[in-house]
């Protein structure tokens, strides 16, 4: 279980972020975890409530975007979206692939703040 | 009066993870060293591969360090100094995984120029060490015959982000019915382009292919920075 050194890092990362902005108080912060990341989003929630207690980030809401895996393919010569993790081959064609375009993502897309007018 | 709007932030959670891995990974490349991560379940025969790797390096002159993770103890630094390569034990204190700045710390008052390998043993785990970059050339994921086949399936992020897979303990292939090419299958169902070795630690089986592959690396590695300005 590394989710929580995760999560907390993700909390650095935020209030470092927000305190250049004077920002008094953050609402969300939407999160973009690929398929291959190796977190899985129940337990990202599970820290999070406390790693942001006593932050600006306190009371906060995660949002979690789930990105799937993008291979590209040689033989059709386009990118390809798969269904799952389980078997890396073209959905078209059948051909494998090890050329992953996404789906390795950890990464805090965007933050939703409140900010002294 | 308070408005609400939303930053963009676009930014790595791992990016001073990454950073680091990557300051480390000019280092071993300037120093012509071949680094190597392996991972595993807990269990799997890490540190009966090295023991054997480390010693049968010597044997023909090459020049191996070794940096073993561990939660608690230091019985596996132990194990592998016996081979007479240097060593050392990072002791992770609970965590599950190693870190790039973990690797950097131990590192300090080694001279890289003085090894041609670097394995990092990393905690006996599946799933956390898959998201921490250490600045390896290569990573190792092991996988033993008593382990099932569908290993590779259970834990596609690690074995997808691994370039060589080795089968271990495959001196017990037989008494485990361990079916060899069903686990193959499922290595390149989930990583295509894999490199796969079958070893035994007990017995050597696999090690005159696995070390040949190994010293051939360093020297492709170390002929390419040479090449380079
Ligand atoms: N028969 C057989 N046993 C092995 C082999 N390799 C390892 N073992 C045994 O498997 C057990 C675990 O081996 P280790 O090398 O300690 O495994 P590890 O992956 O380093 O374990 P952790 O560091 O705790 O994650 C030991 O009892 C070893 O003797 C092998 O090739 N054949
Ligand atoms: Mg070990
Ligand atoms: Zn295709």
């Amino acid at each position: 279980m590394h989710e929580l050194s995760i999560v907390q890092s993700v909390v650095t990362t935020v209030t470092e972020a927000m305190a250049e902005r004077g920002v008094v108080r953050v609402q969300s912060v939407r999160l973009r975890v690929g398929a291959l990341s190796g977190v899985v989003e129940g337990a990202l929630q599970f820290g999070y409530e406390i790693a942001t207690e006593g932050t600006i980030m306190e009371g906060s809401r995660l949002e979690v975007v789930a990105l799937p895996v993008v291979i590209y393919c040689g033989t059709c010569s386009s990118l390809a979206e798969l269904e799952g993790v389980q078997s890396f081959r073209c959905p078209t064609c059948g051909t494998p692939s090890g050329d992953i375009r996404q789906g390795r993502e950890l990464e805090i897309e965007s933050v939703e703040i409140e900010e002294a007018a | 009066m308070s408005t609400a709007r939303i930053v963009e932030l676009r930014k790595g959670v791992l990016k001073k993870n990454d950073e680091l891995a990557a300051g480390l990974r000019t280092r071993f490349e300037d120093a012509g060293v071949l680094a190597l991560n392996l991972v595993s379940s807990p269990g799997t025969g890490k540190t009966a591969f090295l023991e054997r790797t480390l010693r049968q390096l010597r044997m023909v002159g090459e020049r191996p360090a070794a940096l073993v993770g561990d939660l608690e103890t230091d019985n596996d630094a132990r194990r592998l100094a016996v081979s007479g390569a240097p060593v050392r034990q990072i002791n992770t204190h609970g965590r599950c995984h190693l870190e790039a700045e973990m690797i950097g710390h131990h590192l300090e008052g080694w001279r890289l120029d003085d090894y041609d390998y670097l394995f990092i043993e990393n905690v006996g785990n599946l799933v956390c060490p898959s998201s921490y970059d250490l600045g390896e050339a290569i990573r190792i994921a092991l996988l033993s015959v008593t382990e099932g086949e569908d290993k590779p399936l259970k834990y596609p992020s690690i074995f997808n982000s691994a370039d060589i897979a080795i089968i271990t303990k495959i001196d017990l292939a037989e008494v485990c019915e361990f079916d060899r090419e069903l686990a193959c299958n499922n290595l390149r169902e989930i990583r295509p382009d894999i490199a796969i070795f079958e070893t035994s630690a007990k017995t050597g089986a696999g090690f005159p292919e696995w070390l040949s592959f190994l010293v051939g690396e360093k020297e492709r590695k170390q002929a390419a920075g040479v090449v380079s300005p």
